[in-house]
């Protein structure tokens, strides 16, 4: 072999390796190509991993795991199969029962002992797995990245692949000339080097050598009459006993191994670590580093080091909907459990506890007897209102997972948590399965809301939630299991692809204690559900839930009238909603009744959440509802609340000298049932530092409750970073504790800044600047390479905000100073006329793109925006 | 103006110091040699006995004849290395420029690179990069040289950058390319001179590696040009021309210029603008270790002694 990019030459060797596959006439001798990285190891071997490429691939694609095998201490051992790569062209047309033949044959010429690690991609995965079900004895662990071992006889295969299958295109396209390997090639994202790309096309540079390649797309078992359907059935079943831990690693913008065929394997391998690697394609070799995750998978899961060992759990444990039971079977059965407003300021549509409790357990076995079970994932597009509860807990009821996704992560971001999950049902108002048809997303479709039949038809709705409703027999089964999951929620997207969240009832039960406990709320208060999240958990609090008349997924369109009008409907003693609804409510105040400001009076509590709010809104917030206490939590989709503050709690902290305040957001004290711990930054800007609650240490923020999340969906690597410190929760926000145990948020941990004066958090010298009157926003972001970075401001004036510049010097000399007392030296003051912010809440400054668009002002190139 | 900073930076800590240029130093206490690098005879009578030499001489300039530029920056350095060695020398500071690796392209926190005579920007920068080479080449265990880059140094009565600032801005030829923003290191002189003579003290931990030396607080050029213009008492420039024009009317204005055979300098070459409108910034963590050193005028200290001295605010 020539010398290659990424190949050390070493590794190239060839085996002449006699055949006892079916195809080949006996005493054949086939004379392949592979790579092993023996002549690299040092130390104990802990293993091989037997790497097996596809088509047209060839064993160079596992040059990385070869490498960063070697410091691990395993043997890295890929082939290129036979008629492919290097290896012989033996002429004959190879079946996968052959293949996996060929692959034991030459595992027993090498003499190779297990134990085994199986490696797959592509059509490689198949031989991979038919190799690791026969030979188990050896098997340690399994790796399959974008591959699918079974065909949906329903359902056609993949265009680009019917297409490549079909007569003259076949040979044309995959022998004749390069375009299958070009195609193939090209899916890599980014795009691949040329060397790279030259290195591929090097065993492939006549049709005679390409004439593997024609084979092997021949061999793909389309029906049940291909000679290679029948032991394609057989490992796709086998492998449903594998007892080994397997791990997949995925690129989900393949358009032939799409997030469909992970689904299918993660049904029959059910223990299987995912990680889907947004972003990435077909080649996610290439386009992902998946060398160090697989090693530091191998070492987690062989040496049997579970961090989830642990977990807290609740004392005792209720399910979610126990207050619906409770409350819809006692003596309060008639009186108000859920209401929907209307726009004359009259309640439109309203249940009984015992109506809901009736309904939840109706819909459930309607919903069962379409085919909706426990483990079915049900994604609900549905705004908030009296449909949305009854369904989720009828979900929840039959144990299937919710999937919650909001329009607030933009189309785009919707579409892409949607698709990932690969919900079995899609329930939702029109609009969602117009999005639903344009964006192809998978599941059984539930017309929720009156829709056409024609309409229906072309929507490919399958069933209306009307008629489910309409059903009238209870649900029989039993509550499902307590660590069963419960529920995916996605984050809001702020720091890059939104992360789909997974709850177990446990959990979600968890978050309900916690927020009864936070907020004093008990069954028989009674709450104005602005703010979706929360407000659902209102039945589960057995609090009577008002919501009220407003556009959810518009927070800003809830008015004062509206607010004052639900809570009267009710007599309402508790509020949660949004701060940019808060601020509509603020402005529109002047519209609110007699009846209306009497109703306010009588709130006791109001929760601002979502996002942070200004101090200054929750003093003019004040005089609306004179005897609330005002509550803001702070949290995250992963830990929802983690502590939470009162308005004189912030005005105390502000006022407060004790170690450690100041530099930060005071968010108050963790709530009952959590706890905080800090780990410190190290000169990197890392979080290395042992958990501690020492005061004025400021590092990442970790937390431990009951209501934790419980992983991250299809995102292995996320989730052991997350929960490397075993027990807690890494929430990757950086803070501090004080001595009086209050939470100090600094920022984002990607937003530290790293100089070389030192580690600088943005937060603290934000407010600084801030606190100048002409300012109105700012941001401190650190450009250049880290541990020399240079500090820049970047702010929106009060006035003067047209275009992006340099600060004038007078404002800029002013800006600097306001950070000095905090050690902070600024090396430029750019002004701006908005900042970046996350779609969903509109809220979260994203310092990273602030940080991109500084850095590319202060090289002299005049970007006019972030 | 640098080279006799640390000439009395070197007389006030105890040195013998000898200069050697073509006119009288001013610096008091020094011995003054006169002469050019071009004299042979000159420079070894200069050499003669030294301990160790620090080499700023070098013709500075945005515009000029390239083969002066050579005689003097490339020629001279090679000499003056080779006479030092003959005459015992042993120990030698070359003080280069971080032109020497400056391609055109954005500096951003960025080490010293090696010097790259082929691609570095005008006479003055290819030229000085030869001459770097050739003083680390001649770098060994008898005579071990240091090489120092100040960046963009400035100071007051300086003639090569703060007073050519004054000039153009009084006379509206400053324009703020692509508005000013591109971030800059600069270096106030006392500091680049403290640096030197750290580097003479401290040779044998910094001998063959060339060091970036800077104030360490980088700032937007526009900011920079504008302080010393207050400082200065000048107005300070308003009108803001994008990089890119900048750069292709520096070149036709610099080339024109040439043909005309005007005897004063340009008002923008492309050298200049470059300077002007990319990011130039340096990594000072090496630097500071290994000549445990740090700067200690810092910008504001520096702004305000200029101001001092020119009369502005």
């Amino acid at each position: 072999m020539v010398a290659l990019p990424g190949v050390d030459p070493s590794w190239s060797a060839y085996l002449d390796v006699p055949s006892t596959a079916g195809v080949d006439p006996a005493g054949t001798i086939n004379r392949w190509h592979y790579l092993d990285n023996l002549p690299s190891l040092t130390g104990d071997l802990r293993g091989t991993l037997l790497c097996v490429h596809g088509n047209p691939t060839w064993s160079y694609l596992w040059r990385s795991l070869l490498g960063e095998g070697a410091r691990h201490g395993w043997r890295v051992v890929a082939v290129d199969q036979l008629e492919m790569g290097f290896s012989e062209r033996t002429g004959r047309k190879r079946r996968l029962t052959d293949r996996i033949r060929d692959l034991e044959d030459f595992v027993s010429s090498l003499g190779l002992s297990g134990p085994f690690v199986t490696v797959g991609h592509d059509w490689g995965g198949v031989v991979s797995l038919g190799f690791a079900d026969r030979n188990r004895a050896d098997l340690a662990a399994v790796v399959l990245t974008n591959t699918a071992i079974h065909q949906n006889p329903d359902s056609p295969i993949p265009a680009p692949l019917r297409l490549a299958l079909s007569g003259a295109v076949h040979r044309l396209g995959t022998s004749t000339t390069t375009a299958f390997l070009d195609t193939t090639l090209a899916l890599a994202r980014p795009r691949l080097a040329a060397d790279i790309r030259a290195a591929y096309r090097a065993p492939y540079r006549t049709a005679n050598r390409r004439r593997g390649i024609e084979q092997f797309v021949a061999d793909i078992p389309v029906g049940p009459e291909h000679p290679s359907h029948a032991e394609l059935i057989r490992i796709a079943e086998g492998i449903r006993s594998l007892d080994v831990p397997v791990l997949m690693l995925w690129g989900p913008g393949d358009p032939i191994f799409s997030d469909t065929y992970l689904d299918d394997l993660a049904e029959r391998l059910p223990e299987a670590d995912v990680h889907r690697f947004e972003g990435a394609g077909h080649l996610v070799a290439e386009d992902r580093n998946i060398a160090e995750p697989i090693f530091d998978w191998l070492q987690h899961r062989t040496a049997n080091d579970d961090g989830r060992q642990d977990r807290l759990s609740a004392a005792s444990f209720t399910p979610l909907w126990h207050q619906i039971r409770e409350l819809g079977n006692g003596s309060t059965a008639d009186s108000l459990a859920v209401a929907d407003m209307g726009q004359d300021g009259v309640v439109a549509r309203s249940l009984s506890w015992s109506e809901l409790d009736t309904r939840v357990s109706s819909l459930a076995a309607a919903l069962n007897r379409i085919g909706v079970a426990a483990g079915s994932r049900v994604s609900l597009m549905v705004p908030p209102g009296i449909d949305l509860t009854i369904l989720i807990y009828a979900c929840l009821r039959l144990g299937a997972v919710i999937v919650v996704a909001d329009a607030g992560l933009g189309a785009r971001g919707l579409s892409r948590a949607v698709r990932g999950t690969v919900p079995d049902f899609l329930i939702g108002i029109e609009r969602a399965l117009v999005a639903g048809r344009l964006f192809g997303w998978p599941g059984v479709r539930v017309s929720v809301g009156s829709l056409s039949d024609l309409r229906a038809r072309f929507l490919g709705v399958s069933h209306r939630l009307e008629d489910l409703v309409a059903e009238n027999s209870a649900f029989a089964g039993g509550d499902p299991h307590p660590d069963s999951d419960a529920a995916i929620l996605f984050t809001s997207g702020s720091t890059g692809p939104a992360k789909g969240v997974v709850y177990s009832h446990r959990q979600l039960s968890a978050m309900r204690d916690t927020l009864a406990a936070t907020l004093d709320l008990v069954p028989g208060s009674a709450l104005v559900a602005g703010f979706a999240p929360f407000a659902l958990l209102g039945p589960a609090l057995g609090a009577a839930s008002v919501t009220p008349d407003m556009d959810v997924t518009a927070p800003r369109t809830l008015t004062a009238r509206a607010l004052s009008d639900a809570a009267a409907a009710i007599d309402a003693t508790t509020v949660f909603a949004s701060p940019a609804a808060l601020r509509n409510v603020l402005a529109t105040a002047s519209g609110i009744t007699a009846d209306g400001e009497q109703a306010l009076r009588r709130i006791r509590v109001l929760l601002s959440a979502g996002a942070p709010i200004p101090v200054e809104l929750l003093e003019q917030l004040q005089p609306l509802v004179p005897e609330a206490s005002l509550h803001t939590p702070y949290g995250m989709t992963e830990a929802l609340p983690v502590t939470d503050i009162q308005l004189e709690q912030i005005r105390e902290a502000g006022a407060g000298t004790v170690t450690g305040a100041g530099n930060g957001v005071c968010v108050g004290r963790a709530v009952p049932g959590a706890e905080i711990s800090i780990s410190a930054l190290d000169a990197a800007g890392l979080a290395a530092g042992e958990p501690s609650d020492s005061p004025g240490v400021t590092g990442e923020i970790l937390v431990r409750a009951p209501h934790v999340k419980e992983r991250y969906y299809r995102l292995w690597i996320t989730e052991r970073a997350s929960s490397r410190t075993a027990g807690w929760h890494r929430t990757g926000d950086v803070g501090h504790l004080d001595a009086n145990g209050r939470l100090w948020v600094e920022g984002r941990l990607a937003h530290v800044i790293t100089s070389a004066d030192g580690v600088l958090t943005p937060v603290g010298s934000e407010q600084a600047i801030e606190q100048l009157e002409e300012i109105r926003q700012a941001a401190v972001v650190g450009v250049g390479p880290a541990g020399t970075q240079a500090v820049v401001a970047v702010v929106v004036p009060a006035s003067d905000a047209d275009g992006a510049a340099l600060a004038p010097d007078s404002l800029a000399e002013r800006v600097r100073e306001s950070v000095r007392p905090g050690g902070v030296q600024l090396a430029a003051v750019l002004k701006l006329s908005t900042l970046p912010t996350d779609i969903r809440h509109n809220a979260k400054i994203d310092r990273a793109a602030v940080a991109v668009w500084a850095g590319s002002v202060l090289e002299g190139r005049g970007k006019k925006k972030p | 103006m640098l080279g006799g900073a640390v000439a009395s930076l070197l007389v006030q800590t105890g040195n013998a110091v000898r200069t050697f240029q073509r006119r009288p130093s001013g610096v008091p206490g020094a011995v003054d040699v006169a002469g050019e690098l071009s004299d042979r005879a000159a420079v070894q009578r200069a050499v003669k006995g030294i301990d160790a030499v620090v080499h700023l001489a070098a013709k500075v300039s945005f515009t000029g004849d390239a083969a002066d530029f050579h005689r003097v920056n490339v020629t001279g350095t090679a000499e003056l290395l080779e006479t030092a060695r003959r005459a015992g020398v042993q120990g030698f500071v070359h003080v280069s420029s971080p032109s020497v690796a400056h391609v055109g392209r954005s500096l951003v926190g960025v080490a010293a690179e090696p010097a790259d005579p082929e691609h570095a920007r005008g006479s003055y920068a290819r030229t000085k990069a030869q001459a770097e080479l050739l003083a680390l080449e001649a770098d060994d265990g008898r005579m071990p040289v240091a090489v120092i880059r100040p960046h963009i140094v400035w100071g007051p009565g300086d003639t090569q950058l703060v007073e050519r600032v004054l000039t153009r801005a009084r006379s509206g030829r400053l324009p703020l390319l692509a508005g000013g923003t591109a971030l800059v290191d600069t270096t106030y002189v006392d500091n680049a001179a403290t640096a030197i003579a750290a580097a003479l003290e401290r040779l044998e931990h910094v001998h063959g590696v060339p060091l970036v030396v800077t104030n360490g607080e980088p700032r937007p050029i526009g900011e920079l040009l504008a302080r010393m213009c207050a400082a200065g008492g000048v107005p300070e420039p308003r009108k803001s021309v994008p990089g890119w024009l900048g750069r292709t009317a520096g070149s036709a204005v610099e080339t024109l210029w040439r043909r005309s055979r005007a005897d004063s300098e340009p008002p923008m070459t492309r050298f200049l603008a470059e300077q002007l409108s990319t990011a130039h910034w340096f990594d000072q963590r090496r630097t500071r270790a290994l000549l445990d050193w740090k700067p200690g005028v810092s910008l504001d200290d520096g702004f305000a002694r200029l101001a001092q001295h020119y009369g502005g605010a």
